[in-house]
């Protein structure tokens, strides 16, 4: 029973390496043998490889070392190429996209040109991914349901740095490559557009994140729970419902009323998964283009309520008589 | 087993390393704004004592003579090259002298660090005491006609010296990153970690960008719902969020001191603290431009910034993490002398009677 009841991998199954289905077609074949590794099997499956890495493969991989090489290099340029304190300021370092001057024009190198090329490369990769994770589904005879999973996350990267950008006039208006900076330049976006927290689109991405994480936590604390009664074998089980999955639907038709089932457990995850990004990116073209202070939007449309003044009323001292700007 | 246990120890030292730098809880709240806000003004009881302490202001050693005749004949009468305290009588102006070598000289030169031995005390060979007739000036200046920001309580040259002979708090413009030969690395000055800005990535020197006379329009937020014509942009956001970071370390305060965070820009929901530091960015620029700046030929080049300009004034140089400096107490029952009934006629500063060689 215990080996049930625990929050961890119990079981490895372990085989002779397993090389997968012939490969159809394609100059490429797999890459490196199987490894097998303990530590790995204890959190997933405990064969390691072999890997396809395939032209899209690789030339994602080059596409995003070039990116990875240009904003890495710059941010050691910009530490004089001092190795400790590359490592000691690495979170603050950054490269950043052009200033508002230049437009959507290529700026000096040092002045944005690095910024643009780093994204042109990294988009690349990303796209090249994309492809890939599309083509080796089809190669397997998989939906394919992972790659448009994945282009849902693409469309939130192509809006922040590429799609609104364009639509703005402006590379400034894009995302800088670093850990503090972007951080805080979404703080700077939400400021300066009157916070983001009231555009409806974000309401709703939010909704769908936590919702993926209420979700996800569900469903695995569900099938555990079950899997004392052969409820880990849940793709069988959309057909064939044993006492495991009666059990589950019991359990939360008892708790609220409603349950899921195997199959539509699964949609609902992929569909709260992918609308996080889809309403996001939504949310986020709509900024600056058609909304330009989504608080007053939403007072305007009476979203945001209004509440009791308790401090005395200040007017904007700039607006009274002789005020300095 | 000991696996575990050296796993449960590493955990322990990581959460110790990541917390390190925070303040304990409980931290007190007093709401302000209305409930739901979440607009309260925070307070560390284990920091108060320190707070309390670092803004003791000491009795006066000697009581306020008056401006009456009983305190002598004007000082302006007695002593020569008296340019700015030309009002106060001889046991004024003896007093805020005393009261000056407490707050401001090193103990162990009082009055000579202004007054170089063997010289009249007439001479204004020294520099020092050329800034600090420019100082007296400003001092006057900012009770007079800076009401709207300092208020009744007024300053003195303790609210920002506090014992030290150049305030602790003060800015010099930052130099520019070196490019070298401008092919890679540049910070856009930003993206460094800075206590200026509170160790955010926002770009480091809001100073010359906001508080000069020429300064950067503090507004970025648009003020129409739809898109009309507003130029602001991201970078700018960031530039202005700088600011106020500062004066939020400045005050020792967050964002809801002045702001209700559910929309920056909005007057009608601001805390009357808005519009007095609103005040305070004008009054600051002012100082910097009419008292601080004409002394860049006054100054030995030791005491200024690595691009030959002066120490100049920002939120911190008065406030040192109090909301208010020294908490409020005004100092200035006490030395009236500081703050003249009518404002200064001209806020031109009173230049030194000879310039200063070097």
């Amino acid at each position: 029973m215990a080996e049930y009841q625990n929050f961890f991998t119990r079981i490895q199954v372990r085989s002779p390496a397993y090389p997968g289905v012939p490969l159809k077609g394609g100059i490429w074949k797999r890459s490196g043998g199987s490894l097998f590794s303990y530590w790995l099997g204890r959190i997933g499956d405990f064969q390691v490889g072999p890997i396809y890495l395939g032209t899209l493969g690789l030339a994602s991989i080059l596409c995003g070392f070039v990116a990875i090489e240009i904003i890495g290099l710059n941010m050691f340029a910009s530490v004089n190429w001092d190795p400790i304190q590359f490592l000691r300021q690495l979170p603050w370092l950054a490269l950043e996209p052009p200033a508002p001057e230049y437009g959507l024009h290529f700026p000096p190198l040092n002045q944005g040109g690095w910024w643009l090329m780093a994204g042109f490369f990294l988009t690349t990769s990303i796209l090249l991914w994309w492809a890939r994770t599309y083509r080796r589904a089809r190669a397997l005879g998989l939906g394919t349901h992972v790659a448009w999973a994945f282009a849902a996350a693409i469309w939130l990267y192509l809006v922040l740095g590429f799609i609104r950008p364009l639509l703005m006039g402006s590379w400034s208006e894009a995302v800088p490559f670093g850990i503090f900076p972007h951080l805080d330049w979404t703080a700077a976006f939400s400021l300066r557009y009157g916070n983001l927290f009231y555009n409806p689109f974000h309401m709703l991405s939010i909704a769908f994140l936590y919702g993926s994480a209420l979700v996800f936590a569900m469903h695995g604390g569900t099938i555990l729970a079950v899997s004392r009664f052969g409820g880990d074998r849940e793709v069988e089980q959309i057909v064939d419902r044993g006492t495991a999955a009666e059990r589950a639907a019991l359990f939360w038709r008892w708790t609220m009323g409603f349950n899921a089932t195997m199959e539509s457990i699964h949609r609902w995850a992929w569909w709260f998964a992918v609308l996080c990004p889809l309403c996001g990116g939504i949310g986020i073209l709509l900024t600056g283009t058609v909304v330009d202070n989504w608080y007053l939007w939403a007072v305007k449309h009476g979203v945001a309520p209004s509440y009791p003044q308790v401090f005395p009323s200040v007017p904007d001292p700039a607006t009274l008589p002789g005020a300095q700007p | 087993m000991n696996a575990r246990r050296l796993g449960i120890a590493a955990v322990l030292a990581g959460a110790a390393l990541a917390l390190a730098g925070c303040e304990r809880p409980p931290i007190d709240t007093v709401q302000r704004g209305y409930r739901g806000l979440a607009m309260g003004v925070v307070a560390n009881p284990r920091t108060e004592a320190q707070l309390l302490q670092a803004n003791y202001v000491a009795p006066p050693s000697s009581p306020e003579p008056g401006s009456g005749a009983d305190g002598g004949p004007l000082a302006s009468s007695i002593y020569t090259n008296v340019q700015v305290l030309k009002d106060l009588n001889v046991a004024q102006f003896s007093r805020l002298m005393v009261a000056m070598s407490e707050w401001v000289a090193p103990a162990d030169q009082a009055c000579a660090y202004c007054h170089t031995p063997g010289e009249e005390l007439s001479s204004d060979s020294n520099y020092r005491k050329v800034v600090a007739r420019q100082m007296l000036a400003m001092t006057r200046h900012i009770n007079s006609s800076w009401k709207p920001h300092v208020a009744a309580t007024g300053v003195t040259c303790y609210t920002c010296h506090r014992g030290n002979a150049v305030p602790k708090y003060t800015w010099t413009q930052a130099p520019a990153q070196d490019l070298g030969s401008n092919f890679a690395g540049n910070r856009d000055g930003q993206n460094a970690p800075s206590m200026v800005v509170g160790l955010t990535s926002m770009p480091n020197d809001p100073f010359t960008t906001y508080l000069n006379e020429h300064a950067t329009n503090i507004r970025v937020i648009s003020a129409t719902a739809l898109p009309a014509g507003s130029t602001r942009n991201i970078k700018q956001t960031e530039a202005s969020y700088g600011l106020m970071i500062h004066m939020s370390n400045a005050l020792g305060q967050n964002c809801t001191f002045c702001h209700n965070s559910r929309s920056f820009a909005e007057w009608n929901q601001s805390t009357p603290q808005r519009a007095t530091a609103w005040h305070g960015i004008r009054m600051v620029r002012d100082l910097n431009e009419q008292y601080l700046k004409p002394l860049t030929s006054v100054f030995p080049a030791n005491r200024k910034g690595p691009l030959g300009d002066v120490a100049k004034v920002n939120c911190e140089t008065c406030h040192q993490g109090a909301y208010k400096p020294l908490l409020g107490q005004s100092m200035l029952p006490d030395y009236p002398e500081l703050a003249p009934a009518a404002p200064a006629a001209t806020a031109a500063p009173a230049g030194p009677a000879a310039p200063v060689a070097k």
